[in-house]
This record gives C-alpha cells, sequence and structure tokens, in this order.
C-alpha cells in the first residue's frame, strides 16, 4: 500500500516531513503515528491506514515542500502483494479541467514580487533590510512590533492564543506577549466584538480577529452601528480606534457560508476604513498603520495570500499610508484595477493580455475606503479604458461604485464602456468545477479586456 | 418603603441627591413640553418615573466609575452631572448640544463626566460596557463599568455573551436592569420566559439581586453592596431594578397595551415625592429648604429651555466633520 501525502487542510498544496516515528521493518497497526507533516496551518500527525509492516520510507524526514499526494512510503499489508516503486512521480488526482485551470502565483511567470521590486514607492525608498517572508509572517511581524511600541494594543479572537491561531497569522504571540494582551475567545463574535469596541471607546487599541469574515456577520450590528457611527453621533467625543481582521473572500472549496468577499458591505458603511492587501510587504505596512489609525479599520486579508512570499522590510517604522493605491505595472492601453486576490487574477491573465498587443496599467487599489481616486483617474485619462476585477458578487457591488466614480470623474476620456468582472452571483458552490467557475478567470479577465479595446 | 439611612448620608448628601432626582423630572417634563411645541423631533424616551434608580446608583458611584445605557438616556447624563443646558440643546439639535446637535436624544457622550453613551440598539450596550470593564482592568484601574440595560434587552443574545464574557474574564462590571415592565408596548410577561430576569446571568456565575427600584434607598444600599462585592472579589454584579415608567416608551407611544389604572397605581409610589416625603418626615429636614431646591431647579430648567432655543442650528459644513478622525 503507498502512503500518500495527504491533503490536511483545504488549502495544503505542500507539506514538510518534519519526522518519521517508524523506520523500515517497524510492524505498526492501523492508527498507530508514522510521520509528523508540517501543513500551512500547523504540525499535524500521520496516522497508518491499515496493519502492516513498513516496507520502504520514500522520502526523507526534513524534507520539505513536498506535493500533496506525492508516495513517502510504502505499507505491507497483510495478504496483500507489493506493488512496484514506479519510476515516474505519482500522477496528481484528476483534475476537473486540468487545461483550464488557474495557475495560482507560485507557478506565474509573473509574480506580485517581481513588480513591486519594480515599482517607484519602493526602489527609492529607505536603506532598509527586507527579507522574502510569507504574508502570514508579515501580519505577524506587524503584530508583534505594534504590540511592542505601545502597550494598549491587544489581540483577541477565536483560537489566537493557545492554538496559535487558526491560520497562524498570530503564532507566537501569546508567548511573546502573555495572556493579558493576547486572549482567546468563546465562539461569540457579538459579544466579544462589542467588547473589544468598548475596550476602544475607553482607550485601548483592539486587533479584533474573525477566524473568517464570514463571522463578522453575526457581529455586524457592533461593526456598523456602534464602531462606525460613534465619532459621528458623539460630535467628536468618542474614537474608536481598532482593527477588525481575518481572512475574507473564497479560499478553496470551504461551501457558501465561508466563501464571501464582504468589501462591498464593509465600503458602504461612512466611518469605517477598509484595507485589502494584496501581497505581504503591503500587508504588513498597511497593519501597522491600520493599528496606529484612530478609526474602526476592516483589514480583509485572503486565505490563499498568507503562503504568498514578497519581499518586507523589518524595520517598525516601515508603514504604507491609508488611501494610496499602488500602480503596480505601468501600460498605456487599458487600466485594469484589482485588489487582494484579484490582483493576482489579472497577473494570471497578463501574459494573455501582453500577447494580444496590449500594455495595461494595472492597479492594486490596496486601501478600499479611502481610495486612492487621483491615481485611478490619472491612469484612465491615460488609457481611456477600464476594466475592474472584484472577487465578491456583482450586484450592486463595489466595482459598481468604482465605475460610477470613473464615468462620474472621467466621462470625457472614455472610449469605451466599463467593464467589470466580478464574483457570480450565487452561493459559492462546493464542487471544484463550479467554484471556479463562479470567481472571476483568466479568460473573463482577457475578454473584458478585448472588449474595451473593441478586439474580437 | 425602607426608611432606614443605612448609608449613613448626610442631610445635605440626602438633599443633593433629592435636587438631582427633582431636576431629571422637571428636565424630562420641559422635554416633553418642547416635544409637544415640535421643538424637539425624533424619538424622545423619557425617564420620567425611574429617577430613583439612577440617582440610587449614583449614590454609590466612585467620581472615575463609568458608566454607559441605551437610549433613554436623559436621566443617565444629567445624573453624570453633565450640563442640563447641553443636554437640552442636544434633543433641540443645536450646535450647543452635547454631541452638536449631531446625536440627538439617543446619542449622548461625555468623556470628561465618564458617560459613554446614549446606544439606539436595543443589547449593543452590554457587551460595550463590557469591553470598558475590560479597558479598566487591563489598566489595573480601581474602577467599575455600571451598564445600564432595560427588561426589553434581557432577551437579546449578545447581552448573555456579554455576561459569559464578564464572569469568565472576571471584569468589574455593574449590571443594572432596569426593569420597566415593558419594552417599548410588550409587557415582560409576553416577552420574557422563565423566572426573574437577573437570574439568567447567575448562571453564569453573576451574583445578583432584584431591588425596589422606586426607593432611593433601597437602591443605593443596593448599589453599595454591589459595588463592595466588586471591588473585593474583581467580578461582576447584577441588580434588577423593579421601576416604571410613568409616560410612554417614546413621545408617540399611544399606550394602548397599559391601563390608566395601571399607571395610576404606580404613580402612588411616585419615587421623587416618596423621596420627598422622606426627607420631611423621617429626616425631618425642613420643607422651606426643599422648597428652595425646588424653585431653584424650576428656574434653571427655564434658562435651560431658553438656552436650547436660542442655540443656533449646526453649521452646514457639521454634515461632513467627524466621520473621521
Amino acid at each position: 500500500m503507498k502512503i500518500l501525502l495527504p491533503a490536511l487542510s483545504p488549502t495544503m498544496e505542500t507539506g514538510n516531513l518534519v519526522k518519521w516515528l517508524v523506520k523500515e521493518g517497524d510492524s505498526v497497526v492501523s492508527g498507530d503515528i508514522l510521520a509528523e507533516i508540517e501543513t500551512d496551518k500547523a504540525t499535524m500527525e500521520l496516522e497508518s491506514p491499515d496493519d502492516g509492516k513498513v516496507e520502504k520510507i520514500l522520502v526523507k524526514e526534513g524534507t520539505e515542500n513536498i506535493s500533496v499526494n506525492t508516495e513517502i512510503a510504502l505499507l505491507k499489508v497483510d495478504g496483500e502483494e507489493i506493488e512496484e516503486i514506479p519510476e515516474k512521480p505519482i500522477e496528481k488526482s484528476p483534475q476537473v479541467s486540468s487545461n483550464e485551470s488557474e495557475p495560482l502565483s507560485s507557478d506565474v511567470n509573473i509574480s506580485v514580487n517581481s513588480l513591486l521590486n519594480q515599482t517607484k514607492e519602493n526602489s527609492g525608498g529607505m536603506n532598509w533590510s527586507e527579507k522574502e517572508i510569507s504574508m502570514r509572517e508579515a501580519l505577524n511581524q506587524a503584530i508583534e512590533e505594534e504590540m511592542k511600541l505601545d502597550k494598549d494594543v491587544f489581540l483577541l479572537g477565536e483560537e489566537v492564543a493557545e492554538y496559535d491561531g487558526a491560520y497562524k497569522v498570530t503564532q507566537g504571540l501569546l508567548d511573546k506577549f502573555g495572556s493579558k494582551r493576547v486572549l482567546d475567545t468563546p465562539i461569540s463574535e457579538h459579544g466579544f466584538t462589542g467588547l473589544a469596541i468598548g475596550a476602544a471607546m475607553a482607550g485601548l487599541k483592539p486587533i479584533c480577529e474573525f477566524m473568517t469574515f464570514n463571522f463578522s456577520m453575526q457581529a455586524i450590528d457592533q461593526i456598523v452601528n456602534s464602531a462606525a457611527k460613534s465619532l459621528y453621533m458623539s460630535g467628536g467625543e468618542i474614537n474608536v480606534p481598532i482593527v477588525f481582521r481575518g481572512p475574507n473572500g473564497a479560499a478553496a472549496r470551504v461551501g457558501a457560508q465561508h466563501s464571501q468577499c464582504f468589501i462591498s458591505w464593509f465600503s458602504h458603511i461612512p466611518g469605517l476604513i477598509v484595507i485589502a492587501p494584496s501581497n505581504a510587504r503591503d500587508a504588513k505596512g498597511l497593519l501597522k498603520s491600520s493599528i496606529r489609525n484612530p478609526n474602526p479599520v476592516v483589514f480583509l486579508e485572503h486565505e490563499l495570500l498568507y503562503k504568498e512570499k514578497t519581499n518586507v522590510p523589518e524595520e517598525n517604522d516601515f508603514l504604507i499610508p491609508i488611501g494610496k493605491g499602488n500602480l503596480i505595472k505601468e501600460g498605456k492601453d487599458v487600466t485594469i484595477i484589482g485588489f487582494s486576490m484579484t490582483v493576482q487574477r489579472i497577473l494570471n491573465a497578463l501574459p494573455s493580455i501582453e500577447k494580444l498587443g496590449i500594455s495595461p496599467d494595472i492597479i492594486d487599489l490596496r486601501s478600499i475606503k479611502p481610495l486612492d481616486e487621483e491615481l485611478i483617474y490619472n491612469s484612465v485619462k491615460k488609457t481611456n479604458r477600464v476594466v475592474i476585477v472584484e472577487d465578491g458578487f456583482g450586484s450592486t457591488s463595489f466595482g459598481s461604485h468604482l465605475s460610477y466614480l470613473i464615468q462620474s470623474n472621467c466621462f470625457d476620456f472614455l472610449d469605451s464602456e466599463i467593464i467589470k468582472v466580478s464574483g457570480k452571483d450565487v452561493p459559492m458552490p462546493y464542487a471544484e468545477n463550479l467554484e471556479k467557475l463562479a470567481l472571476p478567470n483568466t479568460d473573463e479577465i482577457v475578454s473584458a479586456v478585448k472588449k474595451v479595446s473593441y478586439i474580437n | 418603603m425602607n426608611k432606614k439611612n443605612k448609608n449613613n448620608f448626610t442631610n445635605d448628601q440626602l438633599l443633593k441627591f433629592y435636587e438631582k432626582m427633582f431636576l431629571i423630572r422637571k428636565f424630562e417634563e420641559k422635554a416633553a413640553q418642547l416635544y409637544g411645541a415640535g421643538k424637539i423631533g425624533g424619538f424622545c424616551h423619557l425617564y420620567i418615573g425611574q429617577e430613583a434608580v439612577v440617582i440610587g446608583i449614583l449614590s454609590s458611584i466612585n467620581s472615575e466609575d463609568t458608566v454607559i445605557t441605551a437610549y433613554r438616556d436623559h436621566g443617565h447624563i444629567l445624573a453624570r452631572g453633565v450640563d442640563p443646558k447641553l443636554v437640552m440643546a442636544e434633543l433641540t439639535g443645536r450646535k450647543d448640544g452635547i454631541s452638536k446637535g449631531k446625536g440627538g436624544s439617543m446619542h449622548m457622550f461625555s468623556k470628561a463626566n465618564r458617560f459613554y453613551g446614549g446606544h439606539g440598539i436595543v443589547g449593543a450596550q452590554v457587551p460595550i460596557g463590557v469591553g470598558i470593564g475590560f479597558a479598566h482592568k487591563y489598566r489595573n484601574e480601581k474602577k467599575i463599568s455600571r451598564v445600564y440595560l432595560g427588561d426589553g434587552a434581557m432577551s437579546n443574545g449578545q447581552v448573555f455573551e456579554a455576561f459569559n464574557l464578564a464572569s469568565l474574564w472576571e471584569l468589574p462590571v455593574l449590571f443594572i436592569i432596569e426593569n420597566n415592565k415593558y419594552g417599548m408596548g410588550t409587557s415582560i410577561g409576553r416577552s420574557a420566559a422563565g423566572g426573574e430576569l437577573y437570574e439568567r446571568a447567575t448562571v453564569f456565575g453573576i451574583k445578583g439581586e432584584k431591588v425596589d427600584g422606586m426607593n432611593f434607598f433601597n437602591v443605593s444600599e443596593s448599589a453599595i453592596r454591589a459595588r463592595e462585592y466588586i471591588e473585593k472579589n474583581s467580578k461582576p454584579y447584577i441588580i434588577e431594578m423593579d421601576t416604571y415608567r410613568f409616560r410612554g416608551h417614546s413621545m408617540s407611544d399611544p399606550g394602548l397595551y397599559r391601563t390608566k389604572d395601571e399607571v395610576n397605581k404606580m404613580k402612588e409610589i411616585d419615587p421623587v415625592l416618596m423621596m420627598k416625603e422622606t426627607l420631611l418626615n423621617d429626616y425631618k429636614i425642613q420643607e422651606d429648604m426643599i422648597k428652595d431646591i425646588e424653585s431653584d431647579i424650576k428656574k434653571q430648567i427655564k434658562d435651560v429651555e431658553k438656552f436650547s432655543l436660542e442655540s443656533p442650528l449646526p453649521d452646514l459644513k457639521e454634515l461632513y466633520t467627524e466621520v473621521y478622525l
């Protein structure tokens, strides 16, 4: 029997073989622990699926980035012939439509990181030492640095402390700051969100984590009616310096109730700041700015981006201002606007777009509210054509509002209708092919670019 | 009626408490009048009938303690010592209102007087108040967060989440249920199953009691007991106040859900009149002293009215200020 590296989380693509707990020739029974596997979220134990003898260990302990479904050992099960070790690596599990599959950033030709390194913002900056780290590490650094700088900053949420964070974003913070400042809450969003808002009204600076923003709906009244409106309705007396953060949008096949982008919801509300970074560097700089901001900030992360790496300054003073977008690729023919995960979707489509002889401006909004209108309008006035890509439902969406703003401010400059590529107006399906279809994809982005460019 | 003064207040102190109760009564009567004259708009929830609750609690408060309540907040912000002129000017929606005319009757705050509002969504102030208590503990402050809620809020889910968190994290919070028997027009019997309301908190390990909320002395004793418990045990406490509002839920309430007889019967135990009678009969305070206080308040209310009507409307530029800091 082949022992394959199992997928131990919805988003796990590779794992590390931390340790073998058996050696060749050992007898095992079903349920015995064979090895420790490190996933994108935690270190997990791999159990033997049957009774038998460990025939061969194929992957040494300490090996990193082993693809899911790689053979890692052979088990001789009683009454079963041992199979030949194949020379070629095992084929991946059948893809529903492998030709059309969307590559994630790791296999894509153009990475956010390579573009970030070229932008003005980063080339002319300070002489900071930088390190390539993942977005989850970058967020962790931001929280740690700000908690060190300001004792009023504290963190609360489900599984943020002893579990080390459901997505490892808060890993190690309990050990560094103790249970007074890193608090596991009950599964009680309405209550703990209200509590965090009260603590902020009294002068503390909470970081309130939602395990995912889907669960923030339990607390939407507190976010909208208490956090966002108190400054105004108190005539400036009461401000609410709080950050609500956590993963937003569709991860991978977690179904309708766990896959929704809430950017349109929160950006509708005066009094809230809304941030949606696409990469580790921005995530760190913007989270630090958000923690220091005296207003309520909704900081929308994306689970599929947590593992993506970029160069990130290690400095306390590294801040990215709220309200500034980033022109991550400069072109001339069309303006393509995205944020969070959709920046990656746009970059996936970029080779096909360039093949058409079209050179786009690509804008990563980073801040949804306030919006960098100047950056957008300057680009549109140059290219005269706009495509907006958003993961959220298209109906009454942020993208709809953005296209209103653009037609209103750049009417005389537009040479074409504005097209938005949005998530489909359906609850997120579970099946792999349907989920893919529900989200904006490369073909749709390329088609939109062709349409605004009048290319058939 | 409990006439004993177990709290050893001096006559001067008792007169001060009476003055505050009388101020709230006259302020609210004036607000009702101004509402009828079209000078106050929107929703306006009067505190008439419940004065002994807020002033009884006040008698146990350290000046640093914080207070938060829902939308029936005029009495609370006055008890906290905010200038009645600023409160009335808020009701009339004027520039000099405590929230610059941008909050209204339900949304008034004063950090200087440690009053955190003024919240319009039933129950929402409860987790917020627990969060203020969290901040007190986090900073090692010897303060108690006083969280008022109505009988209506006691069937609201987040309130139970807040009880759980307050008890779990041992926060210095005093919950005060102002049970005036009606959540808007629905009587408590038609909205709450089971036994006493405060017992709904005891399942979370929160100690509590039910008190005659029409009697200043009973409220005060209970509040002092609660303060001592919280200070000694670093744990929350809950008091259910048996009280009654003499006016409607808001100014636009026709009051069809209760009889005139019921209201009139409750008016026989009017907390302001009872306090006055106790001061005259049991404390032998001179009637002239009380009359002087009352006439001063009446005079003050005239000034308050004048101020609230003469203050200009907010500048139009205020529309876009204070959305963000």
